[in-house]
């Protein structure tokens, strides 16, 4: 493994900015985030960046790393080319902040806007429920989600279509996804899916799927079964028949 | 003259990890008005972090565990300096708490008959923990984040407080900046929930994220509050030891609690060398009968790996200092051994460790399935904190609460696995409830305008000194080795007073630190607050260390390696004298009453 390193960082505020490059001695084991925290400490003490567990756990460190959106704390520099200068960026789909720290507040106003969990009514006179594994293991997927908004940082919708105020984005797809298949969960959101949360611009590209960290099958296990029962709901015929009678 | 963005609440709650969390949704339930102020993004405090589970006496395991039996754990854990009040509450109420968490939405894993399944921890008699494979933290987080936002609380992400404001002694509220812009706020309110969390940035090889930088502690300390247990700072036995980078990272005890291993350089199960008497009975004899009770035969006791932490992680130092370690100074910890029992060991070890399974293939090239880890100690929790009333949570000045890891008392001299979770959950909902009780009889306190305006030049100071001041970040490095070198794991007189001595310079170079750039999004300037909240709490934590002449639960005193019962009467409080400097006495514990020590002589 080479001894020293070059890492291109972007350097900058909403005003402008520009890559720099910063070199730096590194070892074996280490993550990208170590390297950001050695130049940090040692050549730019107030570069920017957001970090809080340095273990994969919190989804807080988010950047793009030679344009892949990873986690710079679980990104291990023995898997990158060292021969050339590391490039790192912020979530372009996120207002910038500061070089790479970007304003992702924008997902925790859109969470407020799905309707939230309501329970049926406790199995058990003692106020509680019963659910078998089986059943807990298809939502355990979804909840394993860190938020580390990767998935919205490459969803075309966001990113290049800028439909924030309309669409919610992989992220709280599948949030919404937890909630729908919920072994007690007793409220219904498809209505809300296709006409508030506008689930149908969702073609289905799989690149959310392809950077979640938490390896959740973004789109064939939350998507696609929420795309059918839309599709149930509203454009079933028989139901549709129903309608017209 | 930097201005102020200004708001006002009943109940103000600094931090949003499970303590804050549950405060505030219990505080705004009673209608009060409630904000919340975190360092980070919402869902990412510390509380994300926990993996092995939440402990309450649900019974749903095994039918013989109820609150005396937890109870009693807890007491024996803690080595009886624990607040009995608390350690009572705690073990009555979490089975409740949790319940309250499925109802919201929290998904743990099942029984067979579907309910929530427990597993076994350290110093727990029965399977007691709660969890979601090993990320229960982050289903608990999410589950109070998500219920927390429809619940009617304001919440002021990445901010961070500077100071607790008082008026005549009572709490005023607080004040402190923005991360984003560099902007100085006022959070004016009638009552202030501290749930901050805890130190362990204190040392350098630590499980704990950049936020644990004690700001609670020094916060109440400055406010008049006292701290309480200061000396007792945990070193979880089982931290990755290798690569260097990821030293510390934690390796969940659920990897023992699921059957894994112990063992040095030569393949001894050295664990079974140690068993202190207090344990001696609860103990298997043989490796056979560990292993039953990692399975959950009922009739087997726990094998030695399950013993409290304090001894595993002394055990693991005596065995690397031995020269019987690994190759990079840890102990070896094996899960993978279990397919000599389990046909589908791996499938097995997946399902029920992933973070751990996907931690070290991603970080360390090694599946745990096949191969086993190297791990050594590592600094996780500290048990010391603000003293607080058991029942209501209110510290020793009027209106300020506090709750969870930086409050103390419910842990004494150590903590179990698992009894922080719940702790947050039990102790964040009264702090809510009676925090939003104590603004109802208040009147909004008046703010010392003069106050906020220094705080926010000493606070900008550094700017001032520009480059030529002293470098945060090597501050903080600086004081992280002497506190894992001076006050760590084995402790002595003479290298405590050097730490001390230390400390003293350290205090003085933060006075000279300089920062570059503008206020926004600086780490370098947040580096220098955090910094000086560091050092109050590590001269807390060494002040209190060399009071206590024992060796008890965390504290291992090297020139007192003995309990010593007469040390068993006392918690040692820490505050600030009226001259500036830092107080510490012993102050007697309060005698618990008949009936749980009744409670405590029956289930020994
Ligand atoms: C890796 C790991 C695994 C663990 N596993 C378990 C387990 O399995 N079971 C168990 O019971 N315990 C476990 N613990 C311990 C437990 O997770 C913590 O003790 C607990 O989560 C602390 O919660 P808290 O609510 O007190 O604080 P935290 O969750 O840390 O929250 C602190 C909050 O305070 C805020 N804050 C701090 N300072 C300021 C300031 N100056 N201004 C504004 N806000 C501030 C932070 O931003 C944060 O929001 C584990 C700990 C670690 C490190
Ligand atoms: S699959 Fe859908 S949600 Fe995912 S990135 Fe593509 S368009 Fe966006
Ligand atoms: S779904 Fe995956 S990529 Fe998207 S926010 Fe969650 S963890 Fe990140
Ligand atoms: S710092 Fe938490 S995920 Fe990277």
């Amino acid at each position: 493994m080479a001894t020293q390193a070059t890492f291109r960082i972007w350097r900058g505020d909403p005003a402008g900015g520009a890559f720099q490059d910063y070199s730096t001695p590194v070892e074996e084991g280490m993550v990208v985030l170590d390297a950001v925290h050695r130049i940090q400490a040692q050549q730019a003490n107030d570069l920017a960046v957001r970090w809080n567990c340095k273990a994969g756990k919190c989804g807080s460190c988010s950047a793009e790393i030679n344009g892949t959106p990873k986690l710079m704390c679980m990104t291990r520099l023995s898997n990158i080319n060292l021969e050339m200068p590391v490039i790192l960026e912020p979530m372009r789909t996120f207002p910038l902040i500061r070089d790479l720290v970007t304003d992702v507040s924008w997902n925790f106003r859109a969470k407020k806007t799905i309707r939230p969990f309501r329970p049926r009514l406790p199995d058990s006179p003692d106020g509680t429920w019963r659910m078998q594994q089986a059943d807990v293991e298809r939502v355990q997927e979804f909840r394993k989600c860190i938020e580390c908004f990767l998935c919205q940082d490459v969803c075309h919708v966001l990113r290049e279509h800028h439909k924030q105020d309309e669409f919610i984005g992989p992220r709280l797809l599948v949030h919404a996804a937890a909630l729908e298949m919920h072994p007690l969960d007793a409220e219904d959101r498809v209505s809300d899916l296709r006409r508030k949360h506008n689930i149908g611009y969702c073609n289905i590209t799989t690149c959310c799927r392809q950077v979640c960290p938490e390896s959740i099958t973004i789109t064939e296990n939350a998507i696609i079964p929420l795309k059918e029962r839309v599709v149930d709901q509203f454009f079933d015929p028989l139901k549709q028949l129903f309608h017209i009678l | 003259m930097p201005e102020f963005q200004r708001f006002s609440y009943d109940v103000l709650v600094i931090g949003a990890g499970g303590a804050g969390l549950r405060a505030a949704i219990e505080a705004a339930a009673t209608g009060a008005k409630v904000g919340v102020v975190c360092k980070s993004l919402l869902g990412k405090a510390h509380t994300v972090m926990a993996e092995g589970g939440i402990a309450a006496a649900l019974a749903n395991v095994d039918d013989r565990d109820n609150w005396r039996v937890h109870f009693s754990d807890t007491m024996r854990g803690g080595q009886y300096l624990n607040n009995w009040r608390m350690a009572e509450l705690h073990a009555r109420e979490a089975p409740d708490c949790v319940r309250e968490l499925e109802a919201w939405g929290a998904l743990f894993d099942r029984t067979k008959d579907g309910r929530i399944l427990q597993r076994n921890f350290g110093g727990h008699r029965y399977p007691r923990l709660a969890h979601v494979g090993d990320r229960t933290g982050l289903e608990m987080i999410r589950t109070l984040q998500d219920h927390g936002i429809h619940a009617g609380m304001e919440v002021h992400m990445e901010c961070t407080v500077l100071r607790l404001l008082l008026d005549g002694g009572q709490i005023a509220g607080a004040c402190g900046y923005d991360r984003e812009k560099g902007r100085f706020y006022l959070w004016q309110a009638k009552a202030v929930v501290l749930a901050t969390g805890g130190i362990g940035r204190a040392y350098k090889i630590t499980s704990n994220s950049w936020e644990y930088t004690g700001d609670g502690l020094a916060l109440a300390y400055h406010a008049g509050a006292e701290l309480q247990d200061m000396e007792f700072v945990q070193f979880h036995p089982t931290g990755m030891v290798w690569p260097i980078s990821v030293r510390g990272i934690l390796v969940t005890e659920g990897v023992r609690g699921e059957g894994g291993v112990l063992r040095n350089s030569e393949g001894r199960r050295f664990m079974f060398d140690d068993i202190p008497d207090l344990y001696k009975e609860q103990t298997a004899d043989t490796e056979e009968e560990g292993w039953r009770y990692t399975q959950g035969d009922k009739n087997a006791r726990r094998p030695p790996e399950l013993l409290t932490r304090d001894h595993v992680a002394r055990c693991i130092n005596r065995e690397v200092k031995a020269g019987r370690g690994s190759p990079h100074g840890g102990v070896y910890l094996d899960i993978s051994w279990i397919k000599k029992h389990l046909p589908k060991s791996e499938e097995h070890i997946k399902r029920k460790l992933p973070s751990m399974y996907h931690q070290f293939k991603q970080l360390a090239d090694l599946d745990i399935t096949q191969e086993q880890m190297e791990v050594g100690p590592t600094t996780h929790y500290v048990m010391g904190g603000i003293r607080v009333d058991g029942d209501t949570q209110m510290s020793t000045v009027p209106g300020l609460f506090a709750a969870g890891e930086v409050a103390a008392g419910l842990h004494g001299a150590n903590r179990l696995g698992g009894n922080s979770l719940s702790d947050l959950l039990v102790f964040g909902r009264r702090a809510g409830r009676y925090a939003a009780e104590f603004a109802k009889t208040r009147a909004a306190a008046t703010v010392d305008e003069q106050q906020l305006q220094a705080t926010a030049a000493a606070a900008l100071a550094p700017f001032d000194r520009g480059p030529a001041g002293e470098n945060p970040y090597q501050i903080q490095y600086d004081l992280q080795d002497t506190m894992q070198d001076l006050v760590g794991i084995v402790r002595t007189e003479q290298e405590m007073q050097q730490a001390l001595a230390a400390i003293e310079k350290f205090r003085a170079r933060a006075e000279r630190i300089g920062v570059v750039g503008n206020r926004e999004y600086n780490n370098g300037w947040h580096t220098s607050v955090d910094v000086t909240n560091l050092i109050i709490v590590s001269e807390a934590v060494t002040r209190a260390a060399l009071m206590r002449k024992e060796s008890r639960g965390a504290q291992f005193r090297e020139d007192f390696p003995n309990k010593d019962a007469e040390w068993g009467k006392y918690n040692i409080v820490v505050k600030s004298g009226a001259d500036g400097a830092m107080q510490v006495e012993k102050i007697a514990l309060s005698p618990m009453p008949d009936e749980l020590k009744a409670v405590i002589e029956e289930m020994k």
